[in-house]
């Protein structure tokens, strides 16, 4: 699992939860020596450089990203709207950039484009919650260390529930995200596969899973409340 | 290689599957096996297992005897009983011939062509079964004079009782198996035992009930016991059966719902129950398939030897079952006359197709029945219109014989077969000397 670099550290609450809730791993830099001194052995898939707080010190970690001095994929800078200005004549000093306030949305789906296409490698990939362990690599679950033994489509729709814990999903939701558009069986199987979930996560710990009346269903909750 | 597949072959390394079971079923409802090591599993996604057919009962064909078995990858599961040092897994076959065309003779293939052509108009068919069965001594079941294990009855509080610990494991076993279990109690007669299944797609519950009958027996069997679905094993007690609650879907909407309706029924559901009665008898010999089937379908009060339906009559064919107010989701019929022995992939397809000829037919429903037909004589209810079931296998198969839409639904090959094989059952049992006859006849003539 490799992390994104972020930065500021700390970096603002709705950047860090948007991250989260998204799976990615990322680790926070609060300047250019941290960046440097917590850099992987094969450098840092990407980096999200939000440039409202501080953003002589944003632009200058892009240009030594930009420079060599540290190994860095792609940078996606972060910048109020306002601010666009600042953005003349350095534009070889980011790959994307997304508007602030930005829309988490938006921030995921830039987020994607560019880290996703270079690389996969920045998805967390192990999902650990509560008694709940899944290693995306090996396709293997576990609770409470005792595997289990899941199908396909179950593994895929507990992957997917526990991926974005605390998010309600509608059944159409999940059929559209786990299934695909062209699955027949309408949200029915939704429910069915739901079921059979909560049927191997044992007695104990079938309510990681919640339904949520007339809505849909949800994993755990979400760390930000 | 489909992701599924991947998904297996990913699993059965990490887990260090050691064996795979291919499962698949004949046309009698048996269910045959194929196993293979994790080596061959590659291969046998792309090109399946080659086995000779012939010793299959309805698999046998004219010009050759070889069929594959193609693993459906998304029904892998691993047995949960296999030694933790030899961690075994299963998968269900579709059956194809050598130049890979669907077998005709695979009940599978024809629940799922069947079930394409419902979906072609939009609908999917969930199934809900209540799978009835005994729990004898071993030893006495295999001398052929049953023993039940207790002698408790209908939601007796059994709990030191075998018979319940039998009941328990086998449910924690299905739930381990994703199969969920939404009932299961303590039936009316000594050791029987109910399990009520959590609707699916008709063909998951094709497989899960064929999957629940080899749990059930396995289980017993480790503990010295024996399970049984044959449905009338034991004189002057109610037999088993597996009363099936059957909806309609189109997408998310219960097709079989309308709020309108004084039933709560719709007019898709009124025609399909209407289908269902029609060609009732036609499908009985597949829904009720041994020579003991009728032995339950005549008295008994669970059991409905007659064509009619009707919201509280324990009389009837098919129960419409009183909905709690708005759940519009769990509107259903039951149909009650199957027994846990038939082939539920040949039962299914035949429920569906009568069920679809009634919509597409637009079959007007009969008055609801609320007599109890027990209490009236033959002639009286012919008076009213009332037909029975076939009251013996060999009536079920003269009507089945007459079937074009049982012929269609099943295809020429397991309809001949099936025919075949089942008229020899029936004479054999013709020509057989029972204990009836020599209890009742030695001795005075």
């Amino acid at each position: 699992m490799e992390p994104l670099l972020v930065f500021p550290n700390p970096p603002p609450a709705e950047l860090a939860q948007a991250l989260d809730l998204g799976g990615w791993a990322w680790k926070g830099a609060s300047g250019l020596n941290e960046a440097r001194a917590d850099q992987p052995a094969d450098g840092w898939v990407g980096a999200v450089v939000f440039a409202d707080t501080d953003p002589e010190e944003a632009f200058r970690i892009c240009r030594s990203i930009r420079s060599g001095d540290i190994h860095v994929g792609s940078i996606l800078l972060l910048i109020n709207g306002g601010h666009l200005a600042s953005l003349d004549f350095r534009e070889d000093l980011f790959d994307d950039f997304c508007l602030t306030p930005f829309h988490p949305v938006e921030l995921e789906a830039r987020l994607k484009h560019l880290f996703r296409r270079s690389r996969q490698l920045a998805r967390a990939e192990v999902i650990e919650y509560d008694a709940l362990a899944m290693n995306l690599e090996t396709y293997q679950a576990a609770i409470d260390g005792r595997p289990l033994d899941l199908t396909f489509m179950e593994y895929e729709l507990l992957k997917f529930l526990a991926s974005h814990p605390g998010k309600v999903f509608t059944r159409e939701t999940l059929l559209s995200r786990v299934w695909g558009y062209d699955y027949y069986g309408g949200a029915r199987t939704v429910d069915v596969h739901i079921r059979r979930l909560r049927s191997k996560l044992g007695e104990e710990h079938a309510n990681l899973i919640q339904t949520v009346r007339s809505v849909g269903y949800s994993f755990g909750s979400s760390r930000w409340g | 290689m489909t992701p599924d597949q991947e998904y297996v072959l990913r699993t059965v390394e990490e887990r260090g599957v050691r064996l795979i079971r291919l499962w698949f079923t004949d046309v009698l409802g048996q269910l045959k096996s194929v196993a293979i090591s994790p080596a061959e599993l590659d291969t046998v996604f792309e090109e399946g297992v080659q086995f000779d057919g012939t010793a299959i009962d309805g698999f046998s064909r004219v010009h050759e005897a070889d069929v594959l078995a193609r693993p459906d990858a998304t029904t892998f599961e691993l047995l949960p009983w296999a030694k933790a040092d030899e961690p075994s897994g299963r998968m269900f076959c579709n059956i194809a011939t050598l130049d890979g065309h669907p077998f005709d003779g695979d009940p599978r293939q024809i629940l799922q062509r069947n079930l394409r052509s419902a979906r072609e108009r939009g609908f999917t068919l969930y199934a809900a079964p209540e799978v009835e069965f005994f729990y004898f001594d071993s030893s006495s079941a295999s001398e052929g004079r049953p023993v039940p294990l207790d002698n408790a009855s209908y939601f007796d509080l059994t709990t030191a009782d075998i018979s319940s610990d039998l009941r328990k494991t086998t449910i924690h076993t299905l739930e381990a198996m994703g199969i969920p279990v939404e009932y299961s109690f303590h039936e009316d007669s000594p050791s029987q035992h109910e399990i009520d299944l959590r609707y699916t797609e008709a063909l998951s519950m094709a497989d899960n009930l064929m999957t629940l009958r080899l749990v059930v027996k396995k289980i017993a069997l480790d503990r010295g016991a024996h399970a049984t679905f044959l449905p009338k094993p034991l004189n002057g007690v109610q037999g088993s059966g597996m009363h099936t609650h059957l909806s309609l879907f189109e997408g998310d909407t219960n097709v079989f719902h309308d709020p309108d309706d004084e039933l709560g029924m719709s007019e898709i559901a009124k025609h399909f129950t209407a289908g269902l009665l029609h060609h009732a008898r036609e499908i009985t010999a597949v829904t009720n398939q041994l020579v003991n089937s009728y032995k339950r379908l005549t008295e008994s009060s669970e059991a409905p030897p007659y064509v009619v339906w009707a919201r509280n009559n324990r009389s009837a064919l098919v129960r419409v079952p009183v909905r709690k107010q708005g759940k519009p989701t769990s509107a259903r019929i039951e149909y009650r006359a199957l027994d846990g022995t038939a082939n539920p992939y040949l039962a299914f397809s035949l429920i569906l197709a009568a069920g679809l000829r009634g919509i597409d037919e637009q079959y007007p429903l009969p008055d609801e029945t609320n007599l109890n037909l027990f209490e009236i004589d033959d002639n009286e209810r012919k008076r009213l219109g009332v037909a029975a079931l076939p009251r013996s296998l060999q009536e079920a198969l003269d009507v089945m014989e007459e079937s074009e839409l049982v012929r269609d639904t099943l295809g020429d090959h397991v309809f001949e077969w099936f025919l075949r094989n089942k008229r020899a059952e029936w004479s054999e049992f013709q020509s057989r000397v029972t204990p009836f006859e020599l209890e009742r006849y030695l001795g005075s003539w």
